[in-house]
């Protein structure tokens, strides 16, 4: 339901009125703002010291390099170790064998249900505490492999239950077994439905990567944190490290929309029931 | 085992932590997201521009840099929360709790509000053009045809949503409030050949207050469902 449906075609009086909201809205939003940039300007946060980092060479390569680019590296390496981990379990879920079904399950329930960061302390100190900077990497890389697999599992599992069930049918008519089924008829339908609910669990998984903050991992945040405590600028280092993660996000929600309105048109989006059961009926992960 | 055992008082201080940042999160979260949803969705233009872009940059933001924000960034220009100190018996609620309090509810309510709106989304059309049709006003309309329903549809998602909560107050362990996570990690410091025990005991209390929650949300949205 969009928002128009929800009140009338405004007549004269509330036409005065809503404008009288929009006064008084957009004074209270401007006092806000104003104060905040005045709590800032007074505290000296405007002051070309503190951002001058941002406008060293030295210090935009490392954030974009050291930082931006190893975080995305991190999030690319879990993308694909999930979605691989994603059709595994997933397709395990789905299968005629008990034996395979209930471990998957039971796998997936577990690591949904599981912190990452508990998972990711717990990797960290079984594997990579010992290895430096590479085993702090593939500590948060690993835990996050094992949280978004277990997401995408689902995702998977609901994208296969959502090809039409004809598909199945025609395709057992005319001979195939179960593997070829799910391998060259099922699979590809389900890859088409899922890919704008796989991109979004990577924003998932970018904005989970800034947890190696707290295994001391490289990546955007580590970059941060040594230069505000080199020049003692929480407060500039914090909006430009949130920058550079929106700016990342917002493209990669584009890509999303672009890919949905190209393969998935604008059908609904893909409904995956959510941790511990509860059906989802919108793609809510955090 | 026995490292969970002999301080059993540590890690239940810790859960009690971890519960109260949920349960305080949770609720101020819903309050504020609520109060997005309503201006997301109402006619006037700023406010809903202005709620859609809180919406945007916080959900692109993660949790982390908005905790650091309230925890260390804003000290720095004066927003602190030394205001806050109450002590009950072993449990002291101090400004480091206040901050991860604020930040948690900050984060949560951006989701809380796509949450309510999908439950508006899903409320058919014909409900609020009948709402119209009597002669509600917006008020009106919201308050006594849409927003009822929207709730109930919507108990899906913001459990889903309470959920990742519960999950995330973790985050606020990383930044010093003495929560499960934190004392997850020192307990591995003092007992490094038990991390194995020490990570499960943890993670099930974690799996079995989540299937409690989202057993909650099942049988919410069982007895409020529409006919």
């Amino acid at each position: 339901m969009s928002a128009g449906v929800l009140f009338d075609a405004p007549g004269p009086r509330t036409v005065a009125r809503h404008r009288l909201y929009s006064i008084l809205g957009s004074v209270v939003l401007a006092v806000f703002v104003a104060l905040a940039l005045w709590r800032l300007y007074e505290r000296g946060q405007f002051e070309f010291d503190k951002w001058e980092p941002f406008l060293t060479p030295r210090y935009i390569t490392a954030l974009l390099v050291d930082g931006l680019l190893t975080t995305l590296q991190m999030a690319f390496s879990a993308v694909i170790g999930a979605v691989v981990l994603g059709v595994v379990l997933g397709v395990g879920k789905l299968s005629d064998h008990a034996l395979v079904r209930w471990p998957s399950w039971a796998i997936v329930e577990f690591f949904r249900a599981v912190p990452v960061l508990l998972l990711m302390i717990f990797i960290f100190y079984a594997y990579g505490i010992d290895r430096g900077d590479s085993g702090a990497y593939w500590s948060v890389v690993i835990a996050l492999v094992l949280y978004n697999g277990a997401v995408l599992a689902e995702v998977f599992r609901a994208g296969i239950l959502a090809v039409p069930q004809g598909q199945a049918e025609a395709a057992y008519a005319i001979g195939m077994r179960k593997t070829q089924v799910t391998n060259i008829v099922l699979l590809p339908q389900a890859v088409k439905i899922m890919i704008p609910a796989i991109i979004s669990q990577c924003v998932v998984a970018l904005k989970d990567t800034s947890l190696g903050y707290a295994v001391a991992a490289p990546g955007l945040t580590k970059v941060g944190q040594a230069i505000y405590q080199q020049f003692g600028n929480q407060v500039p280092t914090v909006f430009v490290l949130a920058a550079l993660y929106i700016a990342a996000n917002v493209a990669l929600t584009m890509i999303a929309n672009k890919v949905q309105k190209r393969f998935v048109g604008e059908k609904k989006v893909l409904q995956v029931s959510q941790v511990g059961g509860a059906d989802g009926r919108d793609r809510m992960h955090i | 085992m026995d490292a969970v055992l002999d301080n059993l008082d540590a890690v239940v201080r810790a859960f009690t932590y971890t519960l109260l940042l949920f349960l305080i999160s949770g609720v101020l979260s819903l309050v504020l997201g609520t109060a997005l949803a309503a201006l997301r969705v109402g006619p006037v233009s700023v406010l809903r521009l202005a709620a859609s872009a809180y919406v945007t940059i916080v959900r692109n933001t993660p949790l982390l840099i908005v905790l650091i924000f309230f925890r260390i960034a804003a000290p720095k220009i004066g927003l602190n929360f030394n205001f806050v100190d109450v002590q009950f018996g072993d449990i002291r609620l101090n400004n480091l709790f206040t901050a991860c309090v604020v930040g948690l509810t900050v984060y949560t309510a951006a989701f809380v509000c796509e949450a309510i709106r999908s439950g508006i989304n899903a409320v058919q059309l014909g409900q609020a053009e009948a709402a119209r049709a009597i002669g509600l006003p917006f008020a009106g309309v919201m308050r006594e045809v849409v927003l009822p329903q929207a709730f109930r549809a919507s108990v899906p998602p913001l459990a889903s949503v309470q959920i990742a909560l519960l999950k995330n107050t973790t985050v606020a362990g990383a930044l010093g409030v003495f929560e499960a996570f934190a004392r997850m990690r020192s307990l591995n410091n003092d007992y490094a050949t038990q991390r194995i025990e020490i990570f499960l005991v943890f993670a099930f209390v974690f799996v079995v207050l989540v299937e409690v929650l989202s057993f909650i949300a099942n049988r919410l949205e069982r007895r409020w469902r529409i006919a």
